[in-house]
């Protein structure tokens, strides 16, 4: 990462400081973690036996908030929007799955990222896991942010992004709708229940992305070429020397209670008259 | 066992959120502290103090806990979970942003969002949007968990715990800037007894106000939105309920040209009572309303607005 003074950095950047430049900070190495989740267009199905949700002959892609955090590496080295040209000038993306996950990668690859890593692993591994996975990533490759997304559409912990950022002792921005790279902080606005709320963290940090950051882009078919030549490194989980355990058993899984039809009411009328009798008017 | 719940503080008293997570922790443990986290925040201590069921309020003042900023309730906390087998907070936005960077730092697997208490060491939570159910067992000896408020009765009032200061974190390597909260009269919508939601059918932003606003008026109740509303910029996105945005579990949940998209009904499917307004007989929200109306919502409305007189 290095800072320049830039006279007119754009809107973005007054309203954080006095003056009419600011220093940015460009060529940062962004890490941004993807996974490889159930399509968010396809139901989930859980599996007869309870013993989880079938993901046989279910289409995979890569998980929506992961998507998001690509799009904003890539806008950041392009210095789209309000971000300065060159804000990163490494992108790399890392996955810990299936093999499969390789083209979870390659999609990112094709959105604009340089890089990819894949720690394969056929264990579904808990967020606490995948957190220190990805601490001795940041170890090796001593990434100037890490960006990733609030959370994956199957777990839905909600939790590696702040689990990674206590394991590296950095400062987390959860949920952030806007980015904005100045004075070696990331400043955020965050989604926050009731509002929004803006926290500048100093970078290094852990940034995790929502819903209204950006849409993401389709990669275009020239792109799609060129991720194809585009390097991705292949570990084992066991190369990291972390302890990956699970601490959590699932004893089942099942599907939620069914809500079944009610009936159809002709007016206005008799519908305060029913919801009257149900108590809750 | 003891187990401590961290309030969810707003200015000189704690939310609902606090007493529904204090009614999980009652089913772990009958020891159960209560931590107020936050600069001036002595008031919301006392209020939380008369939580029925509770042993002792811990209150943290620093300046630096204001804001509830992760790296700083972390340090707070941490300090404080050698007495406790439980840490509970509500699955609100800040809950969800500090627990898992407590349980790193305890190198505990959180658990998220539960919906039930199994046992000591069992809980359901939902995965998937909330289309499957988890019943998982945490092996750790001690239980990190954010709590799905509407998932849980509020414990009463009535209690007289005593109030006591520790030790607040200072601010770590992250500091507040600004917050924009949306100033409203209504009902906050994770907490309100009635919802009204509106979905793209009101077809503006003005058409959508006008017909919402009054009649969330009239009931006293939250406005929510669907997910077409909120990206078709007819309503702003803290009202979208949802996968994606909110979860409510209101008592009379009225949607309004809403065809019912599995993103939405996962946002509030669990409501005692799901009424619909929708032109489409066909649409997928009226095989979970309790009671349906066919007809389009310019003429429904305005009837529905005469009929509560």
């Amino acid at each position: 990462m290095t800072r320049r003074y830039v006279d007119r950095p754009g809107e973005a950047y007054h309203s954080l400081t006095q003056h009419s430049g600011a220093f940015v900070d460009i060529n940062m190495k962004v890490l941004v973690p993807v996974k490889r989740v159930i399509d968010y267009n396809v139901k989930a199905r859980v599996k007869a036996d309870q013993t989880g949700v079938d993901l046989a002959n279910v289409k995979m892609s890569m998980n929506p908030f992961d998507e998001i955090a690509v799009e904003e590496a890539v806008r950041m080295k392009e210095g789209k929007e309000h971000h300065a040209a060159g804000t990163a000038s490494e992108i790399v993306v890392v996955s810990i799955g299936v093999t499969q996950a390789q083209e979870t990668i390659r999609t990112a690859l094709a959105m604009g990222a340089d890089r990819g890593l894949l720690i394969q692993s056929d264990a579904d591994l808990e967020p606490l896991a995948v957190a220190k996975l990805l601490k001795a990533v940041v170890d090796e490759e001593k990434p100037d942010m890490v960006l990733l997304g609030k959370q994956s559409i199957d777990g839905d912990n909600n939790a590696v992004g702040q689990m990674l950022a206590a394991l590296l002792d950095w400062p987390q921005a959860t949920f952030a709708g806007k980015i904005v790279i100045a004075d070696g902080k990331a400043t955020v606005t965050r989604e926050v229940d009731g509002g929004l709320q803006t926290l500048a963290a100093t970078l290094p940090a852990v940034v995790s992305v929502d819903l209204r950051l950006n849409t993401p882009r389709y990669a275009s078919l020239p792109n799609i070429m060129k991720a194809k030549k585009k390097e991705i490194a292949v570990k084992a989980v066991a190369d990291y020397g972390v302890d990956t355990a699970p601490r959590l058993k699932v004893l089942k899984v099942t599907a939620p209670p069914q809500r079944s039809a009610g009936i159809k009411v002709a007016d206005a009328a008799e519908l305060v008259s029913k919801l009257k009798t149900a108590g809750v008017l | 066992m003891a187990v401590l719940v961290i309030a969810d503080r707003d200015g000189e008293t704690v939310r609902d959120t606090t007493h529904k997570t204090v009614t999980a922790a009652l089913k772990l443990s009958g020891e159960v502290d209560i931590l107020v986290i936050g600069q001036g925040s002595k008031a919301a201590a006392d209020a939380a103090a008369k939580i029925a069921g509770v042993r002792k309020v811990l209150l943290a003042e620093s300046a630096g806990l204001g804001h509830q900023l992760a790296e700083a309730v972390e340090a707070t906390v941490v300090g404080l979970a050698g007495g406790y087998d439980a840490i509970l907070s509500p699955a609100t936005t800040d809950g969800k942003n500090f627990m898992p960077r407590i349980a790193a730092k305890l190198d505990v697997a959180p658990i998220s969002d539960i919906m039930e208490v199994v046992s000591a060491d069992t809980f359901v939570r939902p995965i998937y949007a909330g289309n499957a159910l988890e019943t998982i067992q945490s092996g750790d000896g001690k239980k990190i968990i954010t709590v799905r408020p509407t998932s849980f009765d509020a414990a009463a009032e009535g209690g007289s715990a005593s109030v006591e200061s520790v030790t607040g974190a200072n601010a770590g390597k992250s500091a507040f800037v600004n917050e924009e909260m949306v100033k409203s009269d209504r009902p906050e919508l994770g907490a309100a007894k009635i919802v009204v939601s509106g979905g793209r059918a009101l077809g503006s932003a003005e058409e959508f106000h006008a017909v919402m606003d009054p009649l969330a008026d009239k009931l006293g109740a939250a406005v929510g939105a669907s997910r077409a509303a909120v990206d078709a910029g007819y309503a702003p996105n803290d009202y979208q309920v949802g996968q994606t945005g909110k979860v409510v579990a209101p008592a009379l949940y009225i949607a309004i040209g809403i065809s019912g998209a599995i993103q939405h009904l996962a946002g509030m499917k669990d409501s005692k009572v799901i009424v619909a307004i929708n032109k489409d007989a066909d649409a997928p929200i009226f095989q979970v309303a309790d009671y349906g109306i066919v007809g389009d919502y310019k003429t429904v409305v305005p009837e529905l607005m005469k009929a509560l007189g």
